[in-house]
């Protein structure tokens, strides 16, 4: 362990870092804390991570921390520790605004079991990260508060949906965040912003009190900058919830020891054959063939795997997603939460409700909505809903036989690095092709993850390597994660995300000025 | 295929969701685009293929019949777009034809 003291800046530390050093009273959970929100002042203008900053809750639930340390109180290890949540899990006290016009303003009377869980641990919540309006989307540009900026390069996509908690641990607002990974909306932002994320097995995680996209996909899971935080933070989160009928009741996989292990040696290793080639840009395939050969140097057997049901994943997603989200957006209708339009006296509950949606909802989201529908329509159900469920047969039988021959599966995490903001905008079927290598996971249900391999040599922007394991064998993504970690940051001297650029600072917003 | 601005128009209403003109002509040509490409999931020969609802082996899940605390009643009504009586107030449900 370094001592946080002595590096330049607390928001530089890793949350284990940091949760030593307030267990053993070397820094305080609130000066921690002070730090970050500082870090948020001085960048957010530029990077726009956060919908909503909770600085006073979060003061105080760090001044506790410190109390109980104080009194001799064991404490959980990432207490005192702050994290960003994703606006769509609730927060109770805090706006949960799903990126839509039509929950501006609303307060969740109730905590996710997410956000329930990181309080009970002692983590400090910051505030609410940005994302795609319910989380439909691979850029951020679809939520209704503006796009979020990726720290490397401000003028490019920092990812979606969970483009905010990505940009937070990028531009160290945040050590640790929470998303949620229905297509690719954890790993994928993870990948293009020099992250770790990791989409637990579904059912890993709870999905109550998420706000919810696709009932059958959605999966939340943790977000930080090396593998042991995240490995601590799926500890804290993980694990059955009576409150999720859809809620593994298994032991937790024991992630942390996986991470702090890294041991691949005699670990087989399954290249996708279908997850490369036309389409991939070349620094990505580049990146991703040297970390192939890391883990072969670190004693992994690598062979090659076919998956052709891989290649029908995606259009089987854009009929299931759809699908399931016209039928989950039903309840904002206007009546019982959020955004009421056009009830003027003139016009009847109907009416309202579909000015409420016209008013609230923004394009893509009514883009999809939709397509459900049409989807869903009798007449068309069985040629399109109906055989995209076949397909996910196929995609989970692919995975089967995959892993019957291999321990974990690897590939590229997204096709390309971070592209610019405003460039696939109004082209719905580009932005797809983002979620190309991430969604057969969230069809077939298993555990995957993206880590960080390198930069691009074309652009200079970060690349991500997706690890897919069995369900429920989660730990194997974080064996496999840091060895990786291990052995590139001895090639490149440090972590990947020293060599992001220095953000401009604004000086003056920063508490206390310029030192 | 070819959906045109009148079917999207048909689907919004199904959806309760009031479209402008502008927002139908730009939306048409693009969901006809996206059906297109997922279209494509009928090139899978699958008669003896069984569908997939959910990735989990799922059966019902019970608790035990037992009272527990429910939300307070301002929690709830709080988040209410109107709210009178300690009700949801909601626009007349009836059409002036009906």
């Amino acid at each position: 362990m370094s001592d946080v003291r002595t590096t330049d800046d607390l928001t530089r530390a890793t949350a284990a870092d940091l949760a030593s050093a307030i267990a053993s009273g070397d820094v305080s959970s609130v000066e921690v804390t002070q730090a970050h929100l500082d870090r948020m002042a001085a960048v957010e203008p530029a990077v726009h991570a956060f919908l909503h900053v909770d600085g006073e809750r979060a003061l105080a639930a760090a001044a506790e921390v410190d109390a109980a340390r104080s009194a001799g109180q064991a404490l959980g290890p990432l207490a005192g520790v702050p994290v960003a949540l994703k606006d769509v899990l609730t927060y109770a006290g805090a706006p949960t605004t799903a990126g839509s016009k039509v929950l501006q303003g609303w307060v969740p009377p109730y905590d996710a079991t997410v956000t329930r869980r990181m309080l009970d641990a002692g983590l400090v919540i910051l505030g609410k990260t940005n994302l795609d309006e319910f989380a439909m989307g691979s850029s951020t540009e679809n939520s209704a508060y503006g796009p979020t900026h990726n720290p490397w390069d401000l003028d490019r996509i920092p990812g979606g949906s969970g483009g905010g908690s990505a940009a937070a641990l990028a531009a160290f607002e945040a050590p640790l965040a929470i998303g949620t990974d229905t297509g690719g909306s954890i790993r994928q932002p993870a990948s293009v912003t020099g992250t770790v994320g990791i989409k637990p097995t579904y059912g890993g995680t709870s999905r109550y009190g998420l706000v919810a996209l696709a009932s059958s996909l959605d999966q939340p899971g943790p977000c930080a900058r090396t593998v042991l935080d995240a490995a601590l933070l799926h500890a804290v989160i993980a694990g059955h919830d009576p409150l999720d009928s859809t809620s593994v009741d298994a032991p937790v996989p024991d992630v942390v020891s996986a991470a702090r292990s890294g041991d691949v040696r005699g670990l087989k290793v399954g290249i996708v054959r279908e997850l490369g080639g036309e389409g991939y840009a070349p620094g990505v395939e580049q990146r991703f063939r040297e970390a192939v050969d890391v883990l072969t140097d670190l004693g992994a057997e690598i062979v090659e795997v076919s998956c052709p049901s891989f290649t029908y994943a995606l259009p089987a997603y854009y009929l299931i997603l759809p699908s399931e989200a016209s039928s989950n957006l039903a309840k904002f209708d206007g009546m019982r939460f959020g955004l009421r339009a056009g009830d003027d006296g003139g016009h009847d509950a109907e009416e309202v409700m579909g000015l409420t949606r016209e008013a609230g909802f923004g394009a893509e989201v009514k883009r999809r909505i939709i397509l459900g529908t049409y989807a869903l329509s009798s007449g068309y159900y069985e040629a399109y809903y109906g055989q995209a469920q076949k397909v996910r047969t196929l995609v989970t039988r692919d995975f089967e036989a995959a892993f019957a021959q291999v321990d974990v599966l690897v590939s590229p995490s997204t096709p390309t690095t971070a592209f610019r903001l405003g460039e696939k905008v109004d082209d719905p079927l580009a932005m797809y092709l983002n979620d190309l290598c991430t969604i057969p996971s969230n069809l077939a249900g298993n555990a995957s993850a993206s880590f960080p391999v390198g930069l691009a040599p074309e652009d200079g922007l970060p690349v991500g390597l997706q690890v897919m394991a069995p369900p429920l064998a989660d730990d194997r993504l974080y064996r496999v994660g840091a060895a990786l970690e291990r052995a590139l940051e001895e090639r490149w001297g440090g972590p990947l995300l020293a060599r992001a650029p220095e953000l401009v600072l604004r000086p003056e917003l920063v508490e206390g000025g310029p030192q | 295929m070819a959906l045109t601005p009148n079917d999207v128009a048909d689907l919004a209403r199904l959806a309760r969701i009031e479209l402008t003109p502008g927002e139908l002509a730009h939306l048409a040509p693009q969901l006809d685009a996206i059906l297109e490409a997922v279209a494509r999931v009928s090139e899978v020969a699958a008669a003896d293929i069984p569908p997939t609802s959910h990735p989990l082996p799922l059966a019902n899940v019970f608790r035990a019949d037992v009272v527990r605390p429910s939300l307070p009643r301002e929690a709830v009504l709080a988040g209410a777009p109107a709210a009178e009586d300690d009700r949801f107030r909601v626009p007349r449900i009836l059409g002036e034809d009906a």
